[in-house]
């Protein structure tokens, strides 16, 4: 097993969307272990609707990736099902909006059945799943919600933002023996039908590895300001402070990767050394993340801000339809922008 | 039939199609070269009708203002058959402050009140919706009664099953309506149900079923007229399914290579012209009328998108409105 968190130097070169990252470490772990298989809807002749699963049904055929109908309390709660009895399914949600029509399996079965056995039963399944606005597809179809699910306990929750970071989580969340909920968002897997985003494409390694679940990365060094952030928005706080050097601000970006298990320490660190911290996150503003990290710090030494907290969050509307609307409460560029210059009091 | 109402199907059914047309027209007008779902005038997911009007028409033939109806993600024909008012649906759709949710639904979420008329863009998740609201129309002693529209793909939700033994059980007003397109996205109807006509699942409920096999406009009116006809007179749901066709993709873009040789059979099965055919033979439409059927859709889709794209984009501020009453 390789266990890595940066790029391998040798195949760095190679350049894949995070879609076919997602989809590359699937088929690696299908290839290796008999009892991963796929199903979701969509997930077979169409590949994902976003792409996660495209090729697979070439390679594996419909015994292995079996497209369902349109019945998620059905077949999420087969996948758990199956993962107790020691196989290991993937299992597509095409949009986490949907999950109002299963979530009695995701958190009263998924999340709880290893803890309400006293440990004796496990639940090794991924439920992947799309996430994210940006696109106009209003309010049911652009949500992020990993706060919602962080909620609970018994789930981890994986969120990458980089094609390199997607492959290696989604090998480490086949191989965990615990249910992992593991979030793409439909702007960071470089699809063709969306805006495109240069951060979408990236090397990946041709070989197998994993990216350890709940270890932040450090995607950006710098010594002014702190900026956690996770999946879309980690890329624009990549652009915006790329931009900032010119203003000789150095920001320094924490992609989390996963918001349970939550790096607390790499924040605690980084925050330590900066005094100043904006966290951006695309999830809505309370009762989430955002306020989740703000108590890390208030817990563990709240005279380690030298400015007051800072949050880029969703505000509590649901998604607007309207362009104008949308990206009025979107992280944008220049909302993150205001907030990091505003904190590092420039 | 009465040679009017024929010809009333037609013209609406030419009205919806023009509609769909147009809006498919300026949907991809601006995505290129690059393409991309979030550009343009109408941004987003867009989930056109095309090829169901028999349903929307016969079925909305027989419904006043007062009844309900919901719909799933795939609205226009219904919500035009119904009587929601073009303009407003048409601004809603480009995302202007003059739509029916002043930009904030957009195309899967159209809301208009005076028609009873409501969408969700979650499968299965409108349907218990119409039983609420039939169940409020019975209460209140009022002979209206509720349609639920949903794919034939919703059949296999929960939310579906859970309404049919509602309605059943307090024998609600309730007409529950499949369109079955043979298609949940990409899944085979063949593959996603387990029997052959959902029709057949009423017997679970107690209730009515019927399947109208043929996407003919006159069949649906008659078969929903008997469906409705029952709910008024408070003999409880009916469970519709309707065979039809999906001319286009599942969403625009989709480009549908799973269909292989299904589609051009598909295609060969457009309702409009079919019904245009079987009306002049009958004598029942002649040139003349088929050019100004037309010409009144297209003067009318062309009113309504004029009226969208010269409305004000709604403010960003409003986007924090409507939250809470």
């Amino acid at each position: 097993m390789t266990v890595t968190d940066q790029p391998a130097a040798a195949s760095a070169t190679r350049r894949l969307t995070t879609a076919k990252a997602i989809s590359e470490a699937i088929a690696q772990e299908m290839e290796r272990d008999p009892d991963v298989f796929v199903m979701g809807e969509d997930v077979a002749a169409y590949g994902g609707i976003f792409g996660s699963t495209t090729g697979l049904l070439d390679q594996f055929g419909p015994t292995r990736i079996i497209d369902t109908p349109i019945s998620e309390t059905g077949f999420i709660g087969a996948g758990i099902g199956a993962a107790v009895e020691g196989m290991r399914p993937v299992v597509e949600l095409m949009f986490v909006d949907f999950f109002g029509v299963c979530m009695d399996q995701i958190y009263n079965h998924m999340a709880k059945i290893h803890y309400e056995s006293g440990g004796h039963v496990t639940v090794p399944m991924v439920l992947m799943t799309a996430v994210g606005g940006g696109y106009s597809d209003g309010a049911q179809h652009s949500q992020c919600l990993w706060g919602t699910f962080a909620h609970l306990p018994g789930l981890k929750v994986v969120v990458p933002s980089n094609p390199y970071d997607a492959k290696g989580l989604m090998t480490a969340a086949i191989r965990d023996d615990n249910p992992v909920l593991y979030m793409f968002h439909k702007g960071v897997m470089g699809l063709p039908w969306m805006a495109k985003n240069p951060r979408s494409i990236g090397p990946v390694p041709a070989e197998s590895y994993e990216v350890p679940i709940g270890k932040a990365a450090v995607a950006r060094p710098g010594r002014d300001v702190t900026v956690v952030s996770l999946s879309l928005s980690l890329q624009h706080c990549l652009d915006v402070a790329d931009e900032l050097v010119g203003e000789g601000l150095e920001a320094e970006v924490i992609d989390l990767r996963s918001v349970v298990p939550l790096d607390r320490g790499a924040i605690l660190e980084s925050v330590g050394r900066t005094g100043k911290i904006v966290v951006v996150d695309e999830d809505y503003r309370s009762f989430g993340l955002s306020g989740e990290i703000a108590a890390t710090i208030a817990e563990s030494d709240p005279g380690l801000l030298r400015a007051p907290f800072t949050r880029v969050a969703y505000p509590d509307v649901p998604v607007p339809y309207a362009r104008p609307l949308e990206y009025e409460v979107l992280p944008t560029h220049r909302r993150i922008r205001e907030a990091i210059v505003s904190v590092a009091g420039r | 039939m009465d040679d009017e109402l024929r010809r009333g199907f037609y013209r609406q059914m030419v009205r919806i199609r023009t509609y769909e047309e147009a809006i498919r027209a300026d949907y991809h007008a601006d995505k290129t070269p690059a393409w991309d779902i979030g550009a343009g005038l109408i941004p987003g997911e867009m989930h056109l009708s095309a090829g169901q009007e028999p349903v929307a028409v016969g079925l909305c033939a027989h419904l006043t203002a007062d009844d309900g109806l919901t719909a799933p993600h795939r609205p226009h024909h219904l919500a035009l058959a119904k009587g929601v008012d073009m303009r407003k649906m048409t601004a809603e759709i480009y995302g202007r402050e003059t739509g029916l949710s002043h930009g904030k639904g957009g195309h899967m979420h159209l809301f208009d009140p005076s028609q009873h008329f409501s969408c969700s863009g979650i499968i299965a998740e409108g349907i218990p919706v119409a039983v609420g609201q039939a169940l409020a129309f019975h209460r209140r002693g009022t002979t209206n009664i509720a349609v639920a529209v949903a794919g034939e793909g919703a059949a296999n939700q929960g939310a579906f099953h859970e309404s049919l033994n509602l309605a059943s059980l307090w024998k609600l007003p309730v007409v529950f309506v499949i369109e079955d397109n043979d298609w949940a996205i990409s899944v085979a109807r063949t593959a996603s149900t387990s029997v052959p006509s959902n029709a057949t699942r009423a017997a679970a409920y107690g209730v009515a079923g019927e399947r109208v096999e043929g996407n003919d406009v006159e069949a649906v009116y008659q078969a929903a007229g008997r469906a409705v006809a029952r709910a008024r007179a408070g003999e409880g749901p009916t469970l519709l399914e309707v065979h039809t066709v999906r001319l286009w993709g599942h969403f625009e873009g989709d480009a549908q290579a799973y269909r292989g040789d299904e589609l051009a059979v598909a295609e060969s099965h457009d309702p409009i012209p079919a019904y245009e055919a079987k009306l002049r033979a009958d004598g029942v439409l002649d040139d003349a009328t088929v050019e100004a059927v037309r010409a009144e859709a297209a003067t009318e889709v062309a009113d309504a998108i004029a009226f969208a794209k010269s409305s004000p984009e709604p403010s960003p501020a409003s986007a924090y409105q409507h939250v809470f009453v």
